[in-house]
């Protein structure tokens, strides 16, 4: 059973449709990435996804139940987190802080043991924290545990993003553009935790990204969009030899489709 | 420089950063307590009533401070609490130790109420929306003159506990005492909110509303909770600031003490419990300091009045506008780097405080 499944899943604002019927499904263990160029409604599908629009028509499900009656706060509780294309971290928190917050659906004490800082408050914190140290070792963030986001590089900012998204430990990982913006070295580091965010931590990928090399590196399948609408679904060998996806990024020329 | 070796998480999760903290803290409690011995009465209820602005400090603190929501409406809910606190003693001749929990829960209650209409609102709106609450606050305390006395005021009953007066003329120093404790308290509970998943999910929501979702933090729910925690601690200090004015109607809660309390917080610094107390002492000892310093231009001079009336709310306005240009984190921003210049000496560098820039933001989907 595929873990994550959009029907015919149609959104437009005002005269423009973002998304057009795009139907297609994340199995478990898999990396699957959405590429095409600006506008062609990847972001719209991880918002759709996250519930922060809801589809014209179509249907979201995931592990099988539809998600189009959940709120936004209750995705996470579901197991799918996501990182956003222009960073959206905590500012004026530390990394800790950050990666903290994240273990919000892990909370089961209620605000009034918490005032009063009853002890099983401070079991659960031991919790979360070893939780959070976890994901700093895996992301070598520990020098900047305790310093404020706003003060970080572009760089750290976005791996902290995607460490937060980790301590909420789901079954689905949204990356939106995870290398956007990072140098070389860092989109290799990038790959490389992909790849053992999937094998080690067992956690699905669903990612939009431009950079094609990091997509055919880690990817087991792509889909790519245009204008709202699915071209080809595939492995990135096939995609990036696809004629209307040429054509989507670099137009046809004189003489039909030729590289 | 002090180096601080942290072997456990209970060290980060603990209510002091480290041994030489709590050393400070402890000693500035015990010198709060035993102030009344050195000082006579009328510094004993000046230092009682900053801890009462100190406490509604606190209360808006947590919604503007923490949860990054600005109400000009607190008090509003200084009155609910006032007003609770006395009708619930001389209408039904309940105690105070009831009648002053009640209070905070009435404001409480009505925080939460107010949050569910304006919690989808953001910033400025927040702020008109907070604005007319205090302002329909005042009408209906007059309207209400049946319970609240109305324009003629109502008399606030001297406090007893166990038979014990607490009046601030007759027993300064407990009602000093008094006010203390509640302070203590609430700084106990404000810093175990901040160091528990509650405190950080309003971190959250003020901060980035969109990732607060993204994570799991349910908006609705954590705005009404922090109206609910802030106007509760408001109340409280509202009917603290009730038995220290003796009486009270309408004028006492007017759209002006809104303002002085959010003026107190941002002078005192946004965002942490310190803020409200720098704020609070401003607050309090400003209008003396320049009471005294007319005194003596008036011997000086000889004059009769070289100040015109009107020279405190001058003074405020002029130091929230120097600290908004100046230092917008407040006095206690400026003590930080003060400390850290220390603490790091002679590493200490210009930039080390300079912001870095700041990354666009989604604003697309809100």
């Amino acid at each position: 059973m595929s873990l994550l499944e959009l029907e015919d899943v149609t959104i437009s604002f005002g005269g423009l449709t973002a998304v057009e019927g795009a139907s297609f499904s994340v199995n478990p263990g898999e990396v699957f990435a959405l590429v095409g160029p600006n506008g062609a409604g990847k972001s719209t599908i991880f918002n759709l996804v996250s519930r922060y629009c809801t589809p014209s028509e179509g249907d979201i499900r995931f592990e099988g139940k539809s998600i189009l009656g959940c709120a936004p706060h209750d995705i996470p509780r579901l197991g799918i987190a996501r990182t956003f294309q222009n960073i959206e971290l905590f500012e004026h928190a530390t990394v800790l802080q950050n990666l903290l917050i994240g273990r919000h659906t892990h909370r089961r004490s209620n605000a009034i043991s918490e005032i009063l800082h009853l002890p099983g408050v401070r079991v659960e914190e031991r919790r979360h924290r070893l939780a959070a140290e976890k994901v700093i070792d895996f992301l070598d963030l520990q020098p900047y545990r305790e310093n404020l986001i706003m003060g970080l590089p572009y760089g750290v900012r976005k791996i902290v993003e995607l460490g937060r998204a980790l301590a909420v430990e789901p079954k689905l990982l949204l990356l939106d553009e995870p290398a956007s913006g990072l140098s070389a070295e860092e989109t290799d580091d990038v790959a490389f935790w992909i790849e053992d965010i999937r094998k080690v931590m067992g956690i699905t990928v669903l990612m939009v990204e431009h950079d094609m090399g990091l997509v055919s590196s880690v990817s087991d399948r792509v889909l790519a969009l245009a204008d709202g609408k699915t071209l080809v679904i595939g492995t990135p060998q096939e995609v990036q030899r696809d004629p209307a996806v040429i054509e989507a990024y670099i137009g046809l020329g004189d003489d039909g489709v030729d590289e | 420089m002090r180096i601080v070796f942290k072997t456990s998480y209970d060290a980060d999760i603990g209510l002091f950063a480290h041994r030489y903290q709590a050393f400070w803290y402890v000693l500035l409690l015990a010198v709060a307590v035993g102030l009344p011995f050195v000082m006579n009465d009328f510094w004993i209820g000046e230092f009682a009533l900053m801890l009462i602005w100190a406490i509604a400090g606190m209360g808006l603190m947590i919604l503007v401070g923490h949860a990054g929501q600005p109400s000009l409406g607190h008090a509003a809910f200084m009155a609910v609490g006032a007003y609770t606190n006395v009708i619930l003693q001389t209408s039904l001749g309940w105690p105070f130790l009831v009648s002053f929990p009640l209070s905070g829960c009435a404001a409480a209650l009505a925080g939460a109420l107010l949050a569910l209409p304006t919690a989808r609102l953001h910033g400025i709106y927040l702020a008109i929306a907070t604005l007319a609450v205090s302002i329909l606050a005042e009408d209906g305390i007059v309207m209400l003159a049946p319970w609240t006395g109305g324009v003629s005021g109502i008399f606030a009953p001297d406090i007893q506990i166990f038979g014990v007066g607490f009046n601030r003329y007759v027993n300064a120093p407990g009602f000093y005492w008094l006010t203390l404790g509640v302070a203590v308290l609430v700084v106990l509970g404000y810093r175990n909110i901040l160091r528990s998943p509650l405190g950080r999910s309003l971190v959250a929501v003020r901060d980035s509303e969109i990732s607060a979702q993204a994570i799991g933090v349910n908006l609705a729910w954590t705005k009404a909770v922090s109206f609910a925690l802030s106007c509760g601690v408001t109340g409280l200090a509202g009917a603290l600031m009730g038995h220290f004015a003796g009486v009270f109607n309408h004028e006492t809660f007017t759209i002006f003490l809104s303002i002085t309390l959010l003026m107190m917080i941002v002078i005192g610094g946004l965002g942490s419990i310190h803020g409200a107390f720098l704020g609070a002492i401003v607050i309090t000892f400003l209008p003396l300091v320049i009471s005294i310093v007319r005194e003596f231009l008036n011997e000086r001079l000889g004059t009769a009045s070289v100040m015109p009336p009107g020279i405190e709310t001058a003074a405020f306005g002029a130091i929230l506008i120097a600290f908004i240009l100046l230092e917008p984190m407040g006095i206690y921003g400026r003590w930080v780097k003060i400390r850290t210049y220390f603490e790091l000496f002679p590493f200490c560098r210009r930039d080390m405080f300079r912001r870095q820039r700041g990354y666009l933001r989604t604003e697309r989907i809100r």
